[in-house]
C-alpha cells in the first residue's frame, strides 16, 4: 500500500508512517480480563503517577464501579459486570458462535499446548457420548471441579456418582475442542475489565486534531501535548471508543495549591510516555498485582493474548475472545489488546469500531460535488437571468 | 442493578426489580431495561451522566427488546463537547459563503446594491462565525495554534484554512465597498489606496467566489468525520443539505436587505437551494431509517427543529416564487429561509450529539453491520477474534 493510502486505513506500522526513522518496536498492552480481580490498583496508580485531578466522588449503584468510565481525568477504568447463569450461557454461546464462524486467527497459526486441535467446526462431536473421553492434557475442562473426596462432612457418595456420571456423559456440554466439561455453569460471575485508551493504529483522535497537539510517539502510541491543544474538542467526537475527553473546570484539584492543570484541554492515557522514555513500564502495568495488565512489544502482546485464549478455550471457557488484535479491523488493530469473556458491548466497548477518517476520501469527494453544485447553482442563478 | 439470582437475598427495593425473563434474550435485554429503570428511578440524585438523556426512553414501548446489553446504559462513545456556538457558526458561516457567491455574481452582472450588501454580509458573517469558533474552544487564547499546521486528515484544520482564505478575500472586497461608500480625496495616500483596491477588486471577487463553496461544504465533512452515528452515517447526504442550506440562507438574507429589483438571481439561487436541501434531507432521513438511526432526527428537540425547518423551507420557497413583486413578501420569505437554515444546523448538530450519547445508536448499527458481514461470510475484518 502506498504511503498516503496507509495513513487512513488498513494494516500498517504507525510510527514510521508518522515520520519516525528507525523507531523502537511498537508498544502495547495485553489486558487479560479473565484474571482481573477488580482491585483498581491500575486506576489508582495512573491517577497518582499522572497527578490527575478528582473528577467526582459518587456512588453509582453500578456494582463496584463508581468511576463510571474513561474520561479526561480517568485514564484507566475498571468495569464491573455481575452476570447470572443465563447471561454466562449467552456469553458462552456467542463465543462458540465466533469459533464456528471461523474467525480469523491473529498472527502465526495456532500450535496449542495440548497437541493438535480437533476440528472445531462441529461442536458436540466426539466427547459428547463417549464415556472414556478424557481431555488431551489430562486436565478436566470447564467450570467447577469434581467434588472433594468425602472427609468428615464431604459430599455424599450419591452426589459424587451423579456428578461423575454427568461429566462422563457430557451432560455439562463440551469445550470448543469437544472435551467434556466437568461442572455446571456457575450461577453467578463477575466480569472485571480494566479499560484504557486503545492507542489505535488509525487513531481518529489524532487524525482530526487541527493543532497537531495529538501526535504519534516513536513507540506507536498516541499522546496529547497539553500545551499545544486549544481545546477544540474535535478529537472527543472522533474516538470510536469514547476515550479522550476535554477536562472541565468541575475537576477538583488534588494538589496543595488547589490548581487543576489543563482545564479545557483534551486529556487521555499517554501510555506513560514519560516512563517509556526511561525504559520503565507504565504505572498501571507495573502495579497490576495479577498481571492482568501486561505491557510490552505489541507483537508479543498479541502472541500472548492468542496463547491465552487457546488455553481458556481448552479449559472450557468458550466465551473467551480477543478484542483489538486484528489488524484488518476498522481501526487497523489497537495497541491495547484485550481478552474479553463476553460481547464487547457488555463492557461498554463498541462491537465494530471504525475510524471515521477511513472514509475521509469519500466525505471530501461528496463535499467536492456539493461545492461544485453550489458554484454551478450560483452561476445559473445569475447568468440564467441575463438571457 | 444486576440480573443475578443472588439479588433475591437482598432486601427488596421498592418494587423496581421488575425482571423480564424470557430466556437468554429476555435476560440480556432485561439488564438493559433494568439499568434504564434504575436510571429513571435515580433521577434527581444529581448524577448528571446517570439521569442524562433517554434513560426513560429506553423503556419506551416503541423500542422493542434491545438486541444487546450495554454497560449500565452508558454511552459507548463521547459526544463532541460543543454547545450552541458550533451550529450558530455553521449557520453564519453558511450565510457568509453564500453571500460571497452572490457578491461575485452581483459584481459580474453589475447589481451594485446587491453587491455591496452581500459583500458586507459575507464579511460580517465570516467575522461572527470566526468569533463563534474561537469562543467554543476550551482554550480560546490558543486559537492561533490552529495555524501552526496544515493537516489534510483534519477537516477542522482544512476548514480553518478555507475560512481564513475566504476571510482574506472578503476583507479586500469589503474594503473596496467601504472605499466606495466613504468619500475620500482623489489624490494623496487615501486616493492611492482606493485606486489599488479598485485594481484588486476583481481578483478578490474571484477569490471570494472560489473559497465560498468549500466554506459551505466542508462543514458537512467536519461533522461526518466523527463517530457520532447520525453524522458519520450522513456523510453522503450532509454536504448537499449544507450547501443547499447555505444557498437558501444567504439568499434569504439578501432578500431581506436588498430591494426586489436587484434580487432576481438571488431568488433563483434560493429556489435551487430549497430544492437541493429538501431532496438531500429527504434522502438523508431515508438512509438513516434504513440504518434504524432516524430516531435522533425525528424525535426530541432536534426532530422538532428539523420539522420546523422543513416547514419554513417550504414556506420560504413558495414565498420566494411570489416575492418578485412585493418587498414585504420577499422580506418575510427571506426571514423564513434564514430561520430554516439556522434550525437545520441546530437540528443536525443536536441530533448527532444525541446519537452519540445513547449506546443504542452506537451498538445497534454496529452489531447489525457486523451480522450482515458475517452472514455474507466476511469475518476477516472483525475487531473481535478468537484464537
Ligand atoms: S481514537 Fe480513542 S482509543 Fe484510539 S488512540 Fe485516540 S483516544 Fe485512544
Ligand atoms: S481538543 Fe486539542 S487534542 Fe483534541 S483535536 Fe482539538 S486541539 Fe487536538
Ligand atoms: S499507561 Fe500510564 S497513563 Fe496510560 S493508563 Fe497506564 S498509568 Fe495511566
Amino acid at each position: 500500500m502506498g504511503y498516503l493510502a496507509r495513513q487512513l486505513g488498513g494494516r500498517t506500522d504507525p510510527a514510521p508512517d508518522a515520520g519516525w526513522e528507525e523507531p523502537p518496536s511498537r508498544k502495547g498492552f495485553f489486558t487479560d480480563t479473565s484474571i482481573c480481580i477488580g482491585c483498581k490498583a491500575c486506576e489508582v496508580a495512573c491517577k497518582e503517577w499522572n497527578a490527575l485531578p478528582l473528577d467526582g466522588l459518587e456512588l453509582s449503584g453500578n456494582s463496584y464501579d463508581n468511576t463510571g468510565g474513561l474520561g479526561a481525568s480517568t485514564w484507566r477504568h475498571v468495569a464491573f459486570v455481575e452476570q447470572s447463569q443465563d447471561r454466562i450461557e449467552a456469553a458462552r454461546e456467542s463465543g462458540r458462535r465466533l469459533v464456528d464462524l471461523g474467525m480469523p486467527s491473529v498472527g502465526a497459526p495456532s500450535a496449542a499446548p495440548g497437541g493438535s486441535l480437533p476440528d472445531r467446526a462441529g461442536s458436540p462431536q466426539e466427547g459428547a457420548g463417549g464415556g472414556q473421553n478424557l481431555p488431551k492434557n489430562g486436565m478436566p475442562a470447564g467450570y467447577g471441579t469434581l467434588p472433594a473426596p468425602p472427609e468428615d462432612h464431604g459430599p455424599s457418595l450419591g452426589d459424587l456418582l451423579t456428578e461423575k456420571d454427568a461429566v462422563e456423559n457430557g451432560a455439562h456440554g463440551t469445550t470448543v475442542d469437544g472435551t467434556p466439561m466437568v461442572g455446571p455453569l456457575p450461577e453467578f460471575r463477575w466480569l472485571m475489565a480494566s479499560d484504557v485508551c486503545k492507542h489505535c493504529t488509525h487513531a481518529g483522535c489524532l487524525d482530526v486534531c487541527p493543532t497537531g497537539a495529538l501526535f504519534r510517539s516513536e513507540h506507536g502510541t498516541v499522546v496529547v501535548q497539553a500545551d499545544i491543544c486549544n481545546g477544540c474538542g474535535y478529537c472527543v467526537g472522533a474516538c470510536p471508543f469514547g476515550v479522550i475527553e476535554r477536562r472541565t473546570d468541575s475537576a477538583a484539584s488534588v494538589r496543595a495549591d488547589g490548581h487543576v492543570p489543563n482545564v479545557g484541554v483534551a486529556q487521555k492515557c499517554t501510555l506513560c510516555y514519560d516512563r517509556l522514555q526511561h525504559d520503565q513500564r507504565p504505572a498501571c502495568a507495573q502495579t497490576c498485582p495479577t498481571t492482568s495488565i501486561r505491557f510490552g512489544e505489541r507483537e508479543e502482546m498479541v502472541a500472548a493474548a492468542r496463547e491465552r485464549v487457546v488455553q481458556l478455550h481448552e479449559q472450557g471457557f468458550t466465551e473467551a475472545r480477543l478484542y483489538g488484535a486484528n489488524e484488518d479491523d476498522g481501526v487497523g488493530g489497537t495497541g491495547s489488546v484485550f481478552l474479553l469473556l463476553d460481547e464487547p458491548e457488555v463492557y461498554g466497548l463498541p462491537p465494530d469500531p471504525v475510524c471515521a477518517t477511513s472514509k475521509l476520501a469519500e466525505m471530501f469527494r461528496m463535499a467536492g460535488w456539493a461545492g461544485t453544485g453550489l458554484l454551478a447553482a450560483a452561476a445559473a442563478a445569475f447568468l440564467g437571468g441575463r438571457r | 442493578m444486576t440480573t443475578s439470582p443472588f439479588d433475591s437475598y437482598r432486601p427488596p427495593e421498592e418494587g423496581r426489580r421488575r425482571r423480564r425473563r424470557s430466556g437468554v434474550r429476555g435476560a440480556v435485554s432485561g439488564a438493559v431495561s433494568d439499568a434504564a429503570q434504575g436510571v429513571a428511578d435515580r433521577a434527581g440524585r444529581g448524577t448528571s451522566w446517570l439521569n442524562r438523556d433517554g434513560g426513560g426512553r429506553r423503556e419506551a414501548p416503541a423500542v422493542p427488546d434491545a438486541e444487546f446489553s450495554s454497560y449500565y446504559g452508558r454511552g459507548v462513545i463521547k459526544p463532541v463537547p460543543w454547545d450552541y456556538k458550533i451550529p450558530a457558526y455553521l449557520f453564519v458561516g453558511g450565510v457568509a459563503a453564500g453571500s460571497g457567491l452572490i457578491a461575485t455574481g452581483a459584481a459580474a452582472t453589475g447589481r451594485e446594491l446587491l453587491r455591496r450588501n452581500s459583500r458586507l454580509t459575507a464579511m460580517a458573517g465570516v467575522a461572527v462565525s470566526g468569533a463563534f469558533l474561537v469562543a467554543d474552544l476550551g482554550r480560546p487564547e490558543r486559537f492561533l495554534n490552529m495555524m501552526r499546521t496544515v493537516k489534510l486528515t483534519s477537516p477542522m484544520s482544512v476548514g480553518t484554512w478555507i475560512l481564513s482564505g475566504f476571510a482574506a478575500f472578503s476583507g479586500v472586497t469589503t474594503a473596496t465597498e467601504v472605499a466606495r461608500l466613504v468619500p475620500h480625496p482623489e489624490h494623496g495616500p487615501l486616493g492611492v489606496i482606493a485606486r489599488l483596491l479598485d485594481a484588486v477588486d476583481a481578483p478578490a471577487a474571484v477569490g471570494q467566489a472560489f473559497f465560498a463553496p468549500p466554506l459551505a461544504a466542508y462543514t458537512a465533512v467536519l461533522l461526518s468525520d466523527t463517530v457520532a452515528p447520525v453524522w458519520f452515517e450522513s456523510r453522503r447526504e450532509l454536504p448537499f443539505v449544507f450547501v443547499g442550506s447555505a444557498a437558501l440562507a444567504s439568499s434569504g438574507v439578501q432578500m431581506v436587505l436588498t430591494p426586489t429589483s436587484q434580487t432576481g438571481p438571488v431568488r433563483r439561487f434560493a429556489l435551487l437551494g430549497v430544492a437541493t436541501e429538501l431532496v438531500a434531507m429527504h434522502r438523508l432521513e431515508e438512509h438513516l431509517e434504513e440504518l434504524e438511526l432516524d430516531e435522533p432526527v425525528r424525535t426530541g428537540e432536534a426532530g422538532a427543529k428539523l420539522r420546523l425547518a422543513k416547514v419554513l423551507t417550504i414556506a420560504g420557497g413558495l414565498g420566494t416564487l411570489l416575492a418578485g413583486r412585493s418587498r414585504a413578501v420577499a422580506v418575510a420569505s427571506g426571514l423564513a429561509l434564514a430561520g430554516a437554515s439556522a434550525l437545520t444546523r441546530f437540528g443536525m448538530v443536536e441530533a448527532g450529539i444525541e446519537s452519540a450519547k445513547d449506546p443504542r445508536f452506537t451498538v445497534g448499527p454496529q452489531k447489525r453491520r457486523l451480522e450482515e458481514r458475517r452472514a455474507a461470510g466476511t469475518v476477516h475484518d472483525s475487531t473481535v477474534t478468537v484464537r
